[in-house]
């Protein structure tokens, strides 16, 4: 008996096999249905299943592989030809089969599915009125094929040829070709030598394939991954030894080599070409263009693009899903697609390739792509998002509302996608692997979804950093680059705004996150103040700078899990153990970013939308605001050049002017209170505490304090609502955060304010 | 009828633990760990156990009871979880016991607090009870603990 299910278990195994390769033989010859090699295969699979489900006593399948056996006969025999009619009938026979095999594999009986209407279509199909219907079997002598394709001979002369062949001449119709002096030898060798290279690429590679148990791989894989750790202590070992003893640096380096090789070797056996999954899709995509009356040609590209198997097992359902969501909702209904002055046939491309260590997958359809504005309002009527934060977001913003839980396009909710659970899911699957998701539409003309992945999540390159005395690592996908500053450029390089650090990096504003602020560790040591070590780090589309007191090594780390607890704290993506046999944790930079409030605002429910604030919409600025008087007031972040607060005491009279000792310089200091006083509010800043707050800003060589009330926030916001005609000093009014503010013009207010005080602080140095 | 269990045993302050030794993979002296930044107070740190990676919980911050005085470093109790090893730090190692079913009986009413919930039933044996750990419990709350 055991070996009887052996035996079973082996033909599940081939037959499940045979059906995918089935599947897309099927396809193929629904697109030329004259491709005599698809048949010939599809036949052979077919009649494997039959002869072995016939050895094993598996009756139902036998009888009905063999209805299709005899249909297919007929196909290879050129007696019948194929239609779509035929190709729908085979590919319900092999779903038939597919759940027989299931059957098998469950209760070890092939089922009692009725599958008679199936078995009556299939020999309706075989009768020979069918064969009459479509009686020009198309000449399909492979080489007389390639020549009419090449443009060598003329169809009459092949149909000629082989009508002598039937007439009994019993030359090959290359040959008579030739010899009817059609065409020359050459051009005979020629085509034959492409018929060969074709056939080469349909030859079964069985003979050099091993299967292999995935478990055996993945152990394999955790055994190497031993490997990798104990090469690491050796080498470290080997440092710490000084190079002492040249043979073991030697054997120590070789040992290096060999497991890095090694390492990579058991990992391409674990890489899969993510055509695995793809194989699936032109029929998914075949019935539902059918079933929802569209017609949409798939376009696969870079099918051999390998990834990890795990990773394939992840993306196969959200790439599914995509599929479906394009074929339902972005691809219109052909008569649309003439109106529009499309194609008739709407097209879906899947693109995949690596880059940068990274693979990318790329779903494109040329339909009628997503419109902003019904998102928006979708967005807005199921309260994700409310009327005002729709107004101030960009497209970008817009388009990936549609990953927010509970969204779903579809006006009418098919049996295909728009339940609602979608486009949440996709996005929440591939961030579990590490990978994100984008997404690009142009209403009319189509939509692209972009998904990045890694190639494995099993080893990965990443940085050791050190904060509070402890190490941890880095994944290296999100390091942008490192920042040092030292000496003075350490006390300066580091602005505070309002509680908030910045650091300048090459002119853009980099949001400083101090990792062990965030992980709330005390540093024992004290970290030197003098030098801070910025590690620039990427969160979506945003970036972020992490203040470590240590920047140590890049080295290859072995991902362990954490165990349920520990992963609920959700700033650890796993551990590692370095080669000294500690354990080191590895950090999660997008939720670091996220606690850090880097990425997510405070808005809740969208992450989607802060995660791609960008600044590609020119309107958009980052603004200081801040209360002088009754005044709401902002100016643009890029002109402040720092916050500081001083003792009201340090305030100094100079003449008429107030004026402040900032940085070994005096520092003049205007109050925006006095200098736009309307009548009633002449004076100086209504005295309330013992520290004034100043915004300062760097006029040429020189520093001018503006003194404020309040400091309010700090906002992106989208300046293009103005009104008024502003105040000198004011270079506009806009609404910010729903109220009216006066956007400062500096330039002009320093200008003034220089030439009035210019004297007064030289006198005041004198 | 009667049954024979073999307990691992150890002791948290002046509390006697068992775990049944099927479920202790080994027992070990203090080693250095990493601590866990943000994570619950039980969770002392994570351990390199020959390329495992076992997460060390406080046996006496899980208990309720205050920290030990003195320098004497804790035990290191790893036992096989569905979710990992996980290892006890607890204050001493006591023999293998081989304990009676019959001896077995509910915990007793004047157990309070947190180490109620966590012992599963108590064996009375010459001088003292045997109080027998829930393993299940004692991690698994934890991982409540960490998730809040």
């Amino acid at each position: 008996m055991g070996e009887m299910d052996e035996v079973v278990k082996e033909f599940l195994v081939e037959s499940h096999e045979n059906l995918d390769q089935l599947d897309r033989d099927l396809l193929k010859l629904e697109q030329s249905r004259n491709d005599t090699d698809a048949i010939k295969s599809v036949f052979r699979t077919i009649h494997t299943i039959k002869g072995t489900s016939g050895f094993l006593g598996f009756s139902k399948l036998e009888s009905l592989t063999h209805v299709a056996e005899s249909l297919l006969c007929r196909l290879r025999d050129q007696t019948l030809s194929m239609t779509q009619e035929i190709a729908t009938a085979l590919l319900s026979t092999t779903d038939a089969v597919r759940r027989m095999l299931a059957n098998i594999e469950a209760t070890g009986a092939d089922g009692d599915e009725t599958d008679d209407a199936l078995r009556a279509t299939l020999a309706r199909l075989n009768e020979p009125e069918t064969a009459d219907e479509a009686p020009a079997v198309t000449p399909t002598t492979p080489v007389g094929e390639i020549l009419i394709r090449t443009g060598k001979v003329k169809p009459q002369d092949v149909e000629l040829a082989r009508e002598m062949q039937q007439e009994g001449d019993p030359r090959r119709v290359g040959e008579i070709l030739v010899e009817n002096e059609v065409i020359k030898p050459s051009e005979l060798r020629e085509a034959l030598e492409q018929q060969a290279a074709a056939r080469q690429k349909d030859t079964p590679v069985s003979e050099t394939n091993v299967r292999v148990d995935v478990s055996l791989l993945d152990r394999l894989m955790n055994l190497v991954g031993e490997l990798v750790l104990a090469r690491n202590q050796i080498l470290q070992f080997n440092h710490s030894l000084g190079r002492q003893d040249s043979q073991f640096t030697s054997t120590a380096q070789r040992l290096n080599l060999i497991t890095t090789e090694l390492q990579e070797g058991v990992m391409k056996t674990r890489m899969q070409p993510i055509g695995m999954v793809w194989n699936k899709f032109p029929r998914i995509v075949r019935d539902l263009a059918n079933s929802v009356g569209k017609s949409v040609g798939l376009r696969m590209e870079g099918k051999e693009t390998d990834l990890d198997r795990t990773i394939i097992e992840a993306i196969k359902d959200p790439l599914t899903h995509i599929v479906r969501n394009s074929i339902d909702h972005g691809i219109e209904s052909p008569a649309e697609r003439v109106r529009r002055g499309k194609p008739q046939q709407g097209t879906l491309s899947m693109r995949a390739f690596h880059e940068g260590g990274q693979v990318i997958i790329e779903i494109a359809d040329d339909g009628g792509g997503i419109d902003p504005e019904r998102i928006k309002a979708k967005a807005i009527a199921k309260q994700l998002i409310t009327a005002e934060q729709a107004a101030r977001m960009n497209e970008r913003e817009v388009l990936n509302l549609i990953f927010l839980p509970g969204f779903s396009t579809a006006e009418t909710v098919t049996n295909i996608s728009g339940r609602g659970v979608g486009m949440d899911v996709v996005r929440s699957n591939i961030e579990r692997i590490g990978g994100t998701v984008d997404i690009a539409s142009r209403v009319g003309e189509g939509t692209t979804l972009k998904i990045k992945i890694p190639l494995t999540l099993a080893i990965i390159p990443a940085l050791i950093v050190r904060s509070a005395g402890e190490r941890y690592a880095i994944p290296q996908v999100n390091l942008l680059e490192l920042v040092r500053l030292e000496g003075e450029e350490a006390v300066k390089g580091i602005e505070s705004i309002h509680g908030s650090e910045i650091h300048r990096l090459r002119g853009s504003l980099l949001p400083i996150v101090r990792l062990h602020e965030q992980l709330r560790i005390e540093d024992p040591d004290g970290h030197r103040p003098d030098v801070i070590n910025i590690v620039v780090l990427s969160a979506d589309d945003r970036q972020f700078g992490l203040v470590v007191d240590q920047v140590m090594d890049t080295e290859e780390i072995v991902v362990k899990p954490l165990t349920k607890a520990l992963k609920g704290i959700g700033v650890y993506a796993g551990a590692t153990i370095m080669g000294d046999g500690h354990v080191a944790l590895i950090l999660d930079t997008f939720r670091i970013a996220q606690r850090a409030n880097v990425v997510s605002e405070s808005r809740e429910r969208s992450r989607a939308v802060a995660e791609v604030r960008t600044t590609q919409n020119a309107v958009r600025e980052t603004l200081l605001l801040f209360m002088s008087g009754p005044n709401r007031m902002a100016l643009p972040l890029e002109q402040v050049h720092r916050l500081e607060e001083f003792p009201r005491r340090s305030l100094e009279q100079a003449g008429d002017d107030v004026v402040v000792q900032y940085r070994g310089e005096i520092m003049p200091l205007v109050s925006l209170t006095t200098l736009f006083a309307t009548h009633e509010t002449v004076g100086a800043p209504t005295p309330q505490s013992d520290t004034v707050q100043v915004v300062v800003h760097r006029h040429g060589e020189r520093f001018i304090g503006f003194l404020v009330d309040r400091i309010v926030d700090i906002v992106d916001e989208d300046v293009s609502t103005r009104g008024l005609n502003p105040r000198r000093g004011v270079r506009a009014t806009a609404v910010v955060h729903g109220k009216v503010t006066e956007i400062l013009d500096v330039a002009v207010i320093a200008r003034d304010t220089v030439a009035t005080h210019e004297p007064v602080a030289i006198g005041g140095a004198s | 009828m009667t049954t024979n269990r073999q307990f691992c045993t150890f002791f948290v302050d002046d509390l006697f633990f068992g775990v049944d030794v099927q479920e202790v993979q080994e027992v070990f002296r203090f080693e250095p760990m990493t601590r866990v930044p943000l994570a619950p107070p039980v969770v002392r740190g994570l351990i390199n156990l020959r390329g495992q990676i076992v997460t060390a919980l406080d046996m006496r911050s899980r208990l309720g009871i205050p920290p030990r005085n003195g320098d004497t470093p804790p035990m290191n109790v790893v036992v096989r979880t569905d979710d990992g090893c996980v290892s006890f730090l607890v204050d001493e190692i006591g023999d293998v016991l081989e304990v009676d079913d019959a001896q077995c009986e509910r915990p007793p009413e004047t157990l309070t607090g947190v180490a109620r919930e966590l012992v599963r039933s108590v064996y009375k044996l010459r001088g003292r009870l045997l109080l027998s750990l829930d393993v299940a419990k004692t991690v698994a709350q934890c991982a409540t603990a960490g998730a809040v």
